[in-house]
């Protein structure tokens, strides 16, 4: 389908030395403009499905690969990952192991230099991203230098300059203080909401991806166990435990209401918006 | 012997270049208590505990610890009465064996053989790291890697253990380990001090919180009063618990005002049902 920006198909992935596959027969497709989070326990397989996504799998990495993952109609398996680069832009859990340079415009050009990006357009790019990421004014700061949320929106603007239609994080907020994680949330659903871009995030902050996401892909040991959009999948209270991962705590409330208490109707609440209606009308006036 | 085993009085510490990362701490911490000490990065919390062993000594005040400065001990002698589990178990490993990582501390404390091998068994024991006695503590996962380096610290007895973001990259079953061990501490009638981002932790294990922001100690109460002081949490940026704001936001006679966790609010919901 067109409207499929990505697609994978059949991909297993085992990495060299390792006793069982990373990734087992995974099939997804993510339309453009959605906005989808990975949850999963630590080795559940996010990471391996995120850098398959730009070609990191498997064509930096030493294992045997099946399947196809195609983006916006390119099959990662033709095209080097510098290629796949200019389509998906990635950032990782801790923003000092991706920056390099000594002054955040350098950061950003860095990535447009490698693609021989004229210098007229580079200083344009650069001042553009650093506004969409609010930080503007500080391009002769040292990356060093900077608050790890800070940091980390640096490594989402490098991303962003190459003109990425695809931004794939990997558990992003991992290492930040609660300012830090907020201002990563933020310029990561203002890019999804105000600028389309499909958006990829594996996180453990389930409160704030069942505000954001519109699909959540639940993994467990290489697999796809749950598929949908927050409602449907944050529901299954009882597989998700299985597999180690947590609802949202008003989610949680609801399925005790309603299995130890038998004292719940409808569908469960993932937002403290959607339990306040839930239950304001039905708890009586006072 | 007194109750407080930490004391903090007029503490200030000044970095080089007469940076203040800490101003006029005074805070007493009483034995068995579990503390959470919450604060955006650089706000000072890191500093603040990091005196409790002495790693840190203070520029201005003192602190004592168990009746003693930490001013006039080392490191090495203020260890048999404050653990400092770090962030990163990573960090903190490095023995060939779970067995010999947890004799270090006690055998460097100059205890007898006999009573090293005593005290990893007991660590084994209250850990539930019998399994991994002997494998190389790189070989097992992120989340029993951070329990052997607790169950390190727990082998030199101290008084006090320092939790610095113990929940920060494990996952679920991780977090619920350390919540575990956490209380099971406590029942031992340890004191803890736990350092963290994690809010639902903070609310579920701590009795008593402390605020930080800008090098300074704005709040200190219990965990529903905190998370209860919408300008104290608007002022440093941080956010209760989503359960929290639940209760918070249905304001019913019948309910708890400021639920730490969901099991507080079910029950009492369950009755307006």
């Amino acid at each position: 389908m067109q409207d499929d920006i990505i697609v994978v198909e059949h991909l297993t992935y085992q990495y060299l030395g390792t006793d069982r596959p990373a990734l087992k027969d995974i099939n997804l497709r993510i339309k453009r403009g959605e906005y989808v989070a990975l949850l999963g326990r630590t080795g559940a397989g996010k990471t391996t499905l995120c850098l398959s996504l730009n070609g990191i799998v498997p064509h930096m990495t030493m294992g045997e690969f099946s399947g196809r993952v195609f983006v916006d109609g390119t099959g990662t398996l033709d095209k080097p990952v510098r290629e796949m680069a200019k389509k998906v832009g990635m950032v990782f859990d801790n923003p000092e192991y991706q920056l390099s340079q000594m002054t955040v415009r350098e950061e950003v050009a860095l990535g447009l230099e490698n693609l021989g990006v004229p210098r007229e357009e580079m200083l344009r790019r650069i001042a553009e991203v650093l506004r969409i990421v609010e930080l503007d004014g500080l391009d002769d700061r040292s990356p060093l230098a900077l608050s790890g949320g800070q940091q980390q929106r640096l490594a989402i603007a490098a991303a962003l300059a190459m003109y990425p239609e695809i931004l794939v994080l990997d558990e992003p907020t991992s290492n930040l203080d609660p300012l830090g994680k907020r201002e990563v949330f933020r310029v990561a659903r203002q890019l999804n909401k105000e600028r389309g871009m499909t958006i990829i995030i594996a996180e453990h902050e389930v409160e704030v991806m069942a505000l954001h996401a519109d699909r959540i892909v639940a993994l467990c040991e290489g697999e796809i166990v749950l598929n949908g959009p927050p409602h449907e999948v944050f529901r299954e209270v009882e597989t998700l435990d299985r597999i180690g991962v947590r609802v949202p705590q008003v989610t949680q409330l609801a399925y005790e209401l309603d299995h130890l208490y038998g004292k719940w109707e409808g569908s469960y609440p993932v937002t403290v918006e959607e339990a306040l209606q839930a239950l304001q009308g039905r708890i009586g006036g006072y | 012997m007194s109750d407080v085993v930490i004391l903090c009085e007029d503490l200030w510490h000044i970095y080089p270049g007469n940076v203040v990362a800490l101003r006029e701490a005074n805070l007493e911490i009483r034995r068995g208590e579990v503390v959470g000490v919450i604060g955006q990065n650089g706000s000072g919390k890191t500093t603040l505990v990091k005196h409790f062993n002495g790693l840190l000594k203070p520029s201005r005040g003192r602190v004592v610890v168990n009746g003693v400065d930490t001013a006039t001990e080392s490191v090495n002698a203020l260890s048999r009465h404050v653990g400092y589990v770090f962030q990163n178990p990573n960090h903190q490993l490095f023995a060939k064996t779970v067995e010999e990582e947890l004799a270090f501390g006690p055998t460097n404390l100059g205890l007898f053989p006999t009573e090293v091998a005593e005290r990893v068994k007991s660590a084994l024991a209250f850990f539930n790291l019998e399994p991994y006695r002997e494998m190389h503590p790189y070989r097992i996962s992120f989340p029993l890697r951070k329990v052997v380096a607790m169950a390190s610290i727990y082998a030199m007895r101290p008084q006090v253990f320092v939790l610095d973001e113990p929940t920060t990259g494990q996952d679920h079953v991780g977090v619920t380990i350390i919540y575990n061990l956490i209380r099971r501490l406590k029942e031992d009638g340890a004191t803890v001090v736990i350092v963290s981002h994690d809010m639902p932790l903070i609310a579920r294990a701590a009795e008593r919180v402390i605020v930080l922001w800008n090098a300074q100690i704005i709040g200190d109460a219990t965990p529903r009063e905190i998370f209860a002081d919408d300008a104290l949490m608007q002022k440093t940026n941080l956010h209760p618990p989503q359960i929290t704001e639940l209760s918070r936001r249905l304001q019913h006679p019948a309910l708890p005002e400021v639920a730490l966790s969901v099991e507080e609010l079910a029950g009492p919901l369950a009755n307006l049902l």
